[in-house]
């Protein structure tokens, strides 16, 4: 790490190889989601790059690592309950707001709703979320590469600018105007799907 | 992007970077700007006889150390928690200077009761206020150098500190004993700076490269 801070970019690379297991290790306990798993690294890769004027050269190397990387699993952890959150309260207020045709309608869903079993409820609420997911996945497979790019590394990866910058190659003013047209063609393409 | 692919990018944009001296190294120079700032202020405007005369109980002198104390273990946690793999114990630090402060000004709010005039007191919570604006600030600009990845402990010791260190200047412009109503008012100043401080505290510890 002391080479890496004086810009040997071979220790570097070595080095960030080199702490990809433990960094894997830190996450698996900290956030059981095997899903978040690589994302987490990254985040965590991306966060040494951003801190590494602040390692002590003096001190060992292993506290300092597992303190960024259980920070970032614990970022993963707190994303992931949120958008199950989200994806629940989307659910209901989808729910709640449903155009029904009138009493009888409302009567209906009410007793559909009532013979649904709490597995029922948890697997359509699943699959309404698989449902939306897939559906913002397709649109945002329609937008140009570059928009996509920063709209997932800023938006969805939560990133600062300046570690998305380092991610995706763009200049932080160019991600800037990359996440606001990508959000404006997405609303463009939702209105057109209806 | 790939794990792999980030890897060779990072490295490939890598630049050498000037280390971070120790946290406590640059705790210390704060302090040192700030007590020599202080010094200055105080032999100009405070009536430093006053000041003898107060300290001449033990009570208030506990309450004064105590609150310097406590000014600067909060400095040295912020300082030392701004930076990732530091023992997060550092945060329990200002705890027992801060609850001796507490003791022995509640203390004086029993010798005391509520005398003593609302509008004194007022002035208290707005020196207070007013001077941890510029404590805090100059603080939170050396602490974001360290680009904090836990940024709550990190603002609430630095509030912290920065607050008792206003109420330890304070004591040199404050000639009458502690009331209960001056008392409130004091932790209503703290307990506020911490709370801006703490509620601000993303885009106050961002550094202006994130």
């Amino acid at each position: 790490m002391r080479a890496a801070q004086d810009g040997d970019r071979r220790a570097y690379e070595r080095l960030l190889r080199e702490v990809i297991p433990v960094v894997r290790a830190v996450a698996r306990r900290v956030c059981a989601e095997r899903r978040d798993l690589e994302e987490i690294v990254q985040e965590t890769l991306l966060t040494v790059h951003r801190v590494r004027h602040t390692y002590d050269p003096e001190r060992p190397f292993t506290p300092w690592l597992t303190a960024i990387a259980s920070r970032r699993s614990i970022d993963a952890l707190r994303r992931r309950r949120r958008i199950t959150r989200h994806e629940l309260s989307a659910d209901e207020s989808g729910r709640g707001t449903g155009a029904q045709p009138g009493v009888e309608g409302r009567e209906a869903a009410v007793e559909a709703e009532a013979d649904e079993t709490s597995v029922e409820v948890a697997a359509n609420k699943e699959m309404e979320g698989v449902r939306v997911a897939e559906e913002l996945e397709a649109l945002m497979r329609r937008l140009p590469a570059r928009q996509r790019e920063a709209l997932e590394a800023v938006k969805l990866k939560e990133m600062s600018l300046a570690e998305a910058a380092a991610a995706s190659g763009q200049s932080v003013g160019a991600l800037k105007v990359n996440v606001h047209r990508a959000l404006k063609r997405l609303r463009r393409m939702f209105q057109a799907d209806g | 992007m790939d794990t792999e692919d980030l890897i060779t990018n990072l490295a490939g944009r890598l630049e050498p970077v000037r280390r971070l001296r120790p946290p406590a190294v640059r705790a210390l120079e704060w302090l040192a700007v700030v007590a020599a700032l202080s010094a200055l202020l105080i032999l100009r405007y405070a009536d430093l006889q006053v000041f003898r005369h107060r300290m001449g109980s033990p009570r208030v002198l506990l309450e004064c150390i105590a609150t310097l104390v406590t000014a600067t273990t909060a400095i040295f946690a912020s300082f030392e928690l701004s930076v990732p793999g530091r023992s997060p114990r550092w945060a329990a630090l200002p705890v027992v200077p801060f609850l001796v402060w507490l003791a022995a000004s509640g203390l004086g709010c029993l010798q005391n009761g509520l005398g003593g005039s609302a509008r004194e007191s007022v002035h208290c919570f707005v020196f207070i206020a007013g001077v941890s604006v510029p404590l805090a600030g100059s603080l939170l600009a050396m602490l974001r150098r360290a680009r904090p990845i836990a940024t709550l402990p990190v603002a609430a010791l630095g509030a912290l500190g920065a607050a008792a260190a206003a109420a330890f200047i304070l004591e040199f412009f404050h000639p009458f004993d502690v009331t209960v109503i001056d008392l409130a008012l004091h932790l209503a100043a703290v307990g506020g700076v911490i709370a801006v401080l703490t509620v601000l505290r993303r885009p106050l510890l961002a550094s202006a490269s994130d």
